[in-house]
């Protein structure tokens, strides 16, 4: 008997799901449906903080003053930031662990359903409070994202609005991270052992480590900075004996390991879609598993390479220079197994694969400025200037928020059972693909020749790179209302019903599932056997 | 289906989390520590009561004197010698120069550096104006000596050393001092 039949005839007298609107989505303790809020509030602040970015990008379109005020911007560059690294990009990949885990590992849910709901519904708060902040009289969080003391401390009282909704973001993240380990620890079907795992379970497994080590520690940051500011201690402070360096330290203890929690996922996903556009197993399955544990490990041992210019001594230097080079072998090792398994494999190019083959071009773009960065003696030059904001914004935008596009295209008929519109998910693509290399590619030049970053106006030798940076920018955020038109379509309108398979070389438990799959699935563990696991080693 | 087991494993985690946002307080003490013994960030400087019975070394190294106001505090602050030879083993007084040219008494607090970092670990003060805090009155203008030697067992490589202040406002003792003002007003 197949599993495909077996679940749904299981399914089919247990397929209900709560007729309220309040009941199904405020009280729901299924994980698909709090996957599916996960999504749509990332995508909500996606378009939130998206919006932030235009404004950053039309005031930046001529040299001078002409939009906003200097003190509106700097908020915005800060509220953009924070809302796209908590709000957007973390999220999403919480809802996509939601979505998925359970049904790549042959669980029937998450372990811990109620938790599950707690931690989606309070981020909703949390950015309700983030973003009322903007309509306060001391105005939002100003001092930029990394919030470095003493700046960040002159702000006004809505200071304690934003530590709150960092809290709050972090409690969720604790939460979600502590239930994707027990779900992955705790509820494997019979036979799914570790090494048998799909890679995206591995990277979120080793995501929700580094989310629990990590987010604690910016809360204390953040405590920190709210008893400086509100009840007269001086941690920071360095009239009272304390030191603002020191936040930047521990600041960039909680920072670096959150950008690979923004990363790693990705590489999960893209590590799911290659082998089923190529249509052959995934070159080096175990490689990966520990290139992602090493990325992981050397994240905690980097920090200091954000701040090369505090005035740290030549050995310090020297140290974080050579861990941060350090990080381009395991990724390098990803690189080379994502283009091997694509070598001589039978390849079509889907929306998915487009967006997959995009972020590994253009995330090792984004690397490889990475490493110019890591030279301690080139960093003084770049520090804080257009090259860094270039290089991050190449591994968050084609990097991280590809790999979302990728993945949504990828699994959007399973969730859906209906496929959505390959015509304008290329559209999308390609549009998306060239309009961010013109918005961020003349940022390197614009950094290089010393544009510093945050900074509202720019010399005059500026202006054509900005120009030129500001057209990608809007063609860019212009392009994402496509993504949202090619979703809706394929939920509501949609004609075209998505097999239990969808992708012809698809493999891994999810596709054993109906599309879209039973509102509870897996009640009964099904059997693993190599046809219906992601990932076979291939014996050499 | 394994419903038991995920309250040890939870319960593992959050103890995980709560350990880390402990560690992010524990970061405080642990830098002044790695600090005070490196001498990073350039306060590893010693304060003794008295110097005792010094070792007078032949070997002498530049001392440079820096002086800089926070921009929250409106006062001229500077050292009256930009720079001094000075005998490792050698007690000295160095003398800055403070003035306050408002109209009313401000508390003010110095916080010192010593570069190079590796220095500060030889550097001894016996007596400073940065110990405690400093008041001056309206239009007052006040000599602040620091005295301190250098031990001679300086490393070699360090040939000049730069001794640098910056004055804050003291917030808190400000709040104390003005409260006080109101009181003897008012009576």
């Amino acid at each position: 008997m197949s599993i495909e039949s077996h679940d749904i005839a299981h399914d089919d007298h247990h397929d209900h799901k709560p007729s309220g609107f309040l009941d199904r989505w405020l009280y729901t303790t299924n994980h698909k449906d709090i996957g599916t809020l996960y999504l749509v509030f990332s995508l909500l602040m996606f378009f939130i903080g998206g919006s932030m970015a235009m404004v950053i990008r039309a005031e930046l379109f001529m040299p001078g003053l002409q939009l906003v005020e200097p003190e509106f911007f700097n908020q915005m560059t800060t509220m953009h930031a924070l809302i796209m690294v908590f709000g957007a990009v973390m999220p999403a990949w919480v809802g996509f662990a939601n979505w998925m885990i359970p049904m790549m590992i042959g669980a029937p849910d998450m372990a811990l359903p109620r938790m599950n709901n707690w931690s989606f519904w309070i981020l909703p708060f949390a950015f309700t409070m983030l973003l009322s902040t903007l309509f306060m009289d001391s105005g939002g969080p100003a001092a930029g994202w990394t919030l470095y003391p003493p700046l960040s401390l002159q702000g006004g009282q809505s200071f304690a609005f934003v530590v709150f909704a960092v809290h709050m973001m972090g409690i969720s993240s604790i939460m979600g991270s502590i239930n994707v380990i027990a779900t992955i620890l705790n509820m494997r079907a019979p036979g799914m052992t570790l090494l048998k795992m799909p890679l995206f379970v591995w990277t979120w497994l080793i995501t929700a480590f580094l989310l629990i080590a990590v987010m604690p520690v910016l809360a204390g940051a953040v405590t920190m900075l709210l008893t400086d500011h509100f009840f007269g201690t001086s941690f920071f402070n360095a009239a009272g004996g304390g030191d603002p360096v020191m936040f930047q330290h521990i600041f960039w203890f909680f920072g670096h390991p959150e950008v690979y929690i923004m990363i790693l996922p990705a590489f999960g996903v893209v590590s799911e879609i290659i082998p089923t556009f190529s249509r052959k197993p995934l070159f080096g399955y175990t490689a990966m598993v520990y290139a992602t544990a090493s990325i992981a490990f050397l994240s905690f041992i980097v920090w200091a390479h954000h701040m090369f210019t505090v005035g740290m001594p030549l050995t310090g230097e020297l140290f974080f220079m050579y861990a941060t080079m350090l990080i381009a072998v395991p990724t390098g090792v990803k690189v080379f197994n994502w283009v091997s398994t694509m070598w001589q494999g039978s390849m079509t190019f889907e929306t998915p694969m487009l967006f997959a083959i995009g972020f590994v071009v253009l995330f090792t773009i984004g690397g490889l400025s990475g490493l110019m960065l890591a030279m301690a003696a080139a960093d003084l030059q770049y520090h804080d200037t257009y090259f860094v904001v270039a290089h991050f914004h190449y591994v968050l935008v084609p990097g991280s928020v590809f790999a979302l596009m990728a993945g949504a295209y990828y699994w959007l008929p399973k969730w859906t059972g209906h496929m959505y519109s390959e015509k304008w998910g290329k559209i999308h693509f390609w549009v998306s693909a060239i309009s961010v290399n013109i918005l961020f590619f003349p940022q390197h030049y614009l950094g290089l020749a010393g544009m510093p970053r945050r900074i509202p106006d720019y010399s005059t030798q500026f202006a054509d790179f900005n120009m030129i940076s500001s057209i990608g920018g809007f063609i860019f955020g212009a392009s994402q209302l496509i993504f949202v038109g090619v979703i809706v379509h394929c939920v509501y309108k949609s004609r075209q019903v998505a097999t239990g398979r969808v992708w012809e070389g698809a493999k891994g438990l999810e596709w054993t599932l109906s599309s879209p799959p039973p509102y509870h699935s897996f009640n009964t563990p099904p059997v693993i056997d190599s046809t219906t696991i992601a990932h076979v080693e291939e014996a050499h | 289906m394994n419903g038991p087991s995920h309250g040890k494993l939870v319960r593992k985690l959050v103890l995980l989390a709560v350990g880390m946002f402990g560690f992010g307080f524990a970061m405080w003490p642990l830098y002044n520590v790695f600090c005070d013994l490196t001498g990073l960030g350039g306060r590893g400087v010693k304060v003794v009561e008295s110097a005792g019975e010094l070792q007078k070394s032949d070997r002498q190294v530049k001392i440079r004197f820096d002086a800089t106001v926070n921009s929250g505090l409106p006062w001229i602050f500077e050292a009256k010698e930009k720079s001094t030879m000075v005998s490792l083993g050698e007690m000295t007084e160095a003398t800055y120069m403070a003035m306050n040219p408002g109209n009313e008494a401000i508390v003010g607090q110095a916080i010192y550096n010593v570069t190079p970092p590796e220095a500060s670990l030889y550097f001894v003060k016996t007596e400073c104006f940065c110990f405690t805090e400093q008041v001056l009155q309206a239009n007052e203008t006040r000599e602040m000596p620091v005295y301190y030697f250098i031990q001679p067992d300086l490393p070699e490589h360090i040939k000049e050393i730069t001794l640098s202040y910056t004055f804050f406002r003291n917030e808190s003792a400000n709040a104390v001092a003005l409260a006080t003002a109101r009181e003897t007003d008012s009576e």
